[in-house]
């Protein structure tokens, strides 16, 4: 044996020997670089979430070195901005006051809105070198980055004229990419006087909840436009569509209870499209209590129903609820939307774009892109799939119906030349006093030259669907598609 | 002009950092010359001195308060007491390990002026102290044979101590740690755990047959156990851990460390239905922002602090680190990361990771069995508990309320940190001994061939 051999065997030997040490020596590398990957996550993933949080007090330390950025519409117009006043104080500018107020929000009293959501990145400073020398050798402030949202202003300005004087919501989104056009609810405030108004806005005797985003936080009843859910409900149990007739004489009556249709309007013999497109609440309601509810209530839950929503900003979940204890009357009375069930107006337009996206939810989102004060990109926001709530062939049935509403239906103030619109109306009954009814409308519109567009539309105490939020429908399409 | 002034000193900082925690695992690399070596060592120096001295400039910037001139001065004096002490006197010592403690003093004693100038001042009269105290510990462990026949003693005084600080202990943060005599409150626990770890070595390092595990055992576990009852469940576990290390490389047994890891998580599930600030603990680790503004108000703090301050730090005094409750003793390590940045911070774990190497390679390597279990039980302890502390404030694991060793304010964390460095230190220099004695032939054979062949 060479001397090289016996070092060799001697090593060997040794680690042998020593092998516990090394086990113990290498559990303890792995800690350590576990540790460091967790802390670099954190950094990259998940920071951001406690950066934005309304306890950090830190970011008020980035507004004293950071002018706030600007917030601007996909189109370019300047939605809240940053202004110094005659005694040279800085304050925030909303030009377009109510038209924004509640998705982008306010800063004073609080942070809500893409004011909330994107407050970081409106206090960060992606300066050059050279005009951070500047800047501090001025012992001036540095120019946050600008914020470009995914809202259009002219659909925004048109479902805000479109609404009127009415309390409600609408919400107009790009079911292929997950874009939020326009946002509104009604009513409304200036953000630029929250601040002198906070007092009372906040008091107990303000009752009009004009905080509130009704399109995000305002739970109702969704009334036919959940139909759309049911009939999905349905296609999942029996498959076959082709099979359905029901023949209508205006009620649909069980032992303990009963469902009128709307203006208790006899549909005859209708098929499932028929049902779907005329709004036969005694037809759903046979629907609805041929299924077994427990896979009602998970199709519920797969269109995201009791379940979070992809968005950061402030939300309430929507609810549905039947168990193997509800009564036939519950049972009747969800199947056409009623009962128990509430929806936000934003919930039904994630719906509604999945069943135009052909089955698939992108994640909606409102912030387009990043960038610093002189233009230069910072961050850019992409579509993202959320998640698939129905397969094609759903989709594409669902479609189908949605357009024979417009053709034949409830919809057919929807009718145009320019583009084919399809959807759902609903009325829903919120007290015993039939007349007392939400107005509803869900739907899309298609064109071959430019990208679908979703709308939901909830009018408070207006009367029937096809009345009044249809019309309103008609005027974003328009003017959408009149671009 | 002074920001401008803050945001260069800080990346300045950062690329010091970032090469000296280089050079830590540079310097360790195999058949590396020993005056390449010398030379990285002395690169780290200059390094650290940099550090020290730019972030001190800018703390009496802005202050403007002359005593940090003098705290500065004092600090500088000390570190390079202890660097000249371990270069002229302790010879054999490693430069690296003396280098990095150093390193962890000076982050520390940044970080704690920063936060707290009279914290400071205390923890660098301290820090003074237990250096000259220390001093003496390498000679000891070289001299002292029959430390390892007193492992019975080790076992009465530390389990007394303990027990001491159950009855008789002040309470804070619901858990009893410290006991006061003389006006002087110090946490015995902090020492236990040496006397701890010296007792288990000498009683395992000859003998260790099922019935001296046994007994060895019900010690340990009385340890334990006298912590839970105090509350101290941090120190209770990382006594558990580093009991349940020592026995497995004692006996070379995996039974062991199956059968206690096993014992660890029933006794877990038990203190979560048994302590209720062992749930608040979970919950908090589970969900911070949920219950951010009762349970999660520590944590939710450390991380805003930890994610605001971004990879590149806000910039010294440019944070709000004193927002986080405790934070110059448990959750130093996130003031640390807000100001200084990300990059530094996982710079200052692997400055940790690379003492703890350093631990276990004397472990390894020392040839007596008894020093063997005693540098493996140091190192466990160090690097468990860094582990526990540095996981605790970045929300990887519940927060266990421990202190990151030679950075956290605290006498008792300093002093024992201090002391068991010193002891690693007279390991060292044991083993050069060793060494020496052995390779003296060998190395003078070498240095003739390379003087031939040139």
């Amino acid at each position: 044996m060479t001397e090289n051999e016996l070092k060799k065997e001697k090593k060997k030997k040794s680690l042998l020997s020593n092998w516990e040490f090394a086990v113990v020596k290498y559990v303890f590398i792995a800690l350590f670089i576990a540790l460091i990957i967790h802390f670099a996550d954190f950094m990259i993933n998940d920071s951001a979430d406690f950066i934005n949080n309304d306890y950090n007090s830190r970011e008020e330390l980035f507004a004293e070195r950071v002018t706030r950025g600007k917030i601007q519409s996909a189109d370019g117009m300047v939605l809240a901005t940053t202004v110094t006043n005659e005694e040279g104080e800085e304050e925030r500018y909303y030009p377009y006051n109510n038209l924004f107020a509640h998705v982008v929000g306010y800063s004073t009293n609080g942070k809500y809105g893409i004011e909330k959501l994107e407050n970081y990145n409106l206090l960060k400073s992606h300066v050059s070198i050279d005009e951070k020398v500047e800047t501090e050798l001025g012992s001036e402030k540095y120019v946050g980055d600008n914020v470009i949202t995914t809202l259009n202003y002219e659909l925004q300005q048109t479902a805000y004229d479109a609404l009127s004087f009415y309390e409600g919501a609408i919400v107009v989104m790009e079911p292929s990419t997950g874009k939020i056009l326009a946002m509104v609810s009604k009513p409304d405030f200036n953000p630029n006087d929250v601040e002198a108004d906070w007092e009372y806005l906040i008091s107990e005797e303000n009752t009009s909840t004009v905080l509130l985003n009704r399109a995000m936080q305002g739970l109702y009843p969704p009334g036919s436009t959940f139909k759309i859910v049911t009939t999905l409900a349905y296609l999942r149990e029996n498959g076959d569509p082709g099979a359905y007739t029901f023949q209508c004489n205006g009620k649909f009556t069980t032992e303990d209870a009963v469902i009128h249709c709307y203006q208790n309007k006899k549909h005859g013999t209708v098929n499932l499209e028929e049902s779907f497109a005329e709004s036969c609440n005694s037809s759903f309601a046979n629907i609805g209590l041929s299924l077994d509810v427990n896979s009602y209530q998970k199709v519920c839950d797969g269109l995201l129903f009791n379940q979070e929503l992809p968005t950061k900003l402030s939300y309430s979940k929507s609810r549905f609820s039947l168990t193997e204890e509800s009564t036939d009357s519950d049972i009747l009375q969800s199947a056409i939307g009623q009962g128990t069930t509430l929806v936000t107006p934003f919930h039904m337009a994630l719906l509604t774009s999945a069943v135009a996206n052909d089955g698939i939810l992108m994640t909606p989102y409102f912030i387009d892109h990043i960038e610093s004060h002189t233009g230069e990109i910072v961050k850019q926001y992409q579509p993202a799939t959320y998640q698939r709530l129905m397969t094609k062939e759903e989709a594409t049935l669902l479609q189908k119906y949605m357009r024979a509403v417009v053709e034949y239906g409830t919809g057919t103030k929807l009718k145009s030349k320019s583009y084919e619109a399809y959807g759902k109306t609903g009325s829903a009954e919120f007290s015993s006093l039939a007349e007392h009814c939400h107005s509803w409308f869900v739907g899309y519109a298609h064109q071959d030259e430019k990208q679908d567009i979703a709308v939901a539309i909830l009018v408070e105490e207006a009367g029937s669907g096809s009345s009044v939020a249809v019309p309103m429908a008609k005027k974003i399409f328009d003017t959408y598609f009149a671009e | 002009m002074l920001n401008l002034i803050i945001e260069a000193s800080q990346y300045l900082m950062i690329l010091l950092f970032g090469v000296y925690t280089f050079q830590c695992f540079e310097s360790q690399i195999h058949g590396l010359r020993k005056e390449t070596r010398t030379h990285i060592y002395n690169r780290q120096r200059i390094v650290m001195y940099l550090i020290h001295m730019i972030a001190s400039n800018l703390i009496y910037i802005v202050t403007d308060d002359t005593r940090m001139v003098v705290l500065y001065i004092a600090q500088f004096v000390l570190i390079s007491v202890i660097q000249c002490f371990y270069l002229f006197f302790y010879t054999k010592a490693s430069a690296l390990l003396t280098n990095n403690m150093c390193m962890l003093l000076v982050i520390g004693f940044i970080t704690i002026t920063r936060i707290s100038p009279e914290k400071a001042i205390k923890q660098t009269i301290i820090t003074a102290i237990a250096a000259c105290l220390a001093f003496i510990v390498p000679l000891c462990i070289r001299n002292v044979g029959f430390v390892r026949k007193l492992y019975p003693a080790f076992a009465v005084i530390g389990l007394g101590c303990l027990l001491a600080v159950a009855i008789a202990g002040a309470i804070s943060y619901g858990a009893k740690l410290s006991i006061s005599i003389g006006g002087v409150s110090f946490q015995p626990a902090e020492f236990v755990k040496i006397s701890f770890i010296f007792f288990v070595a000498g009683m395992l390092y000859q003998n260790n047959g099922f019935l001296r595990v046994c007994i060895a055992t019900i010690i340990a576990a009385a340890h334990v156990l006298v912590l839970v009852f105090s509350k101290d469940l941090g120190a209770a576990l990382i006594f558990f851990v580093v009991y349940l290390v020592m026995l497995f490389v004692a006996t070379k047994n995996v039974i062991y460390l199956f059968a206690g890891t096993g014992a660890g998580v029933v006794a877990s599930v038990i203190a979560y239905r048994l302590f209720s600030h062992v749930r608040v603990r979970v919950l908090a680790w589970s969900s911070p922002l949920e219950v951010i503004e009762k349970e999660g108000y520590q944590i939710g703090q450390s991380l805003f602090a930890i994610g605001t301050g971004g990879w590149l730090g806000l910039g010294l005094y440019k944070g709000e680190p004193e927002k986080i409750p405790v934070v110059v003793q448990d959750f130093i390590f996130s003031a640390i990361a807000e100001e200084f940045g990300g990059i530094f911070a996982i710079c200052l774990i692997l400055v940790c990771l690379s003492c703890l190497l350093l631990f276990l390679n004397i472990a390894k390597q020392i040839k007596d069995r008894f020093h063997k279990l005693v540098a493996l039980g140091l190192g466990t302890l160090y690097g468990f508990q860094v582990f526990l502390t540095l996981g605790g404030v970045t929300n990887f694991i519940p927060s266990t309320g421990v202190t990151l060793p030679l950075v956290s304010y605290g006498g008792s964390s300093i002093l024992s940190s201090i002391i068991i460095f010193a002891i690693i230190q007279g390991l060292y220099i044991i083993k050069q001994d060793e060494g020496s004695s052995d390779d003296r032939k060998r190395v003078e054979k070498r240095e003739k061939e390379k003087v031939t062949s040139k």
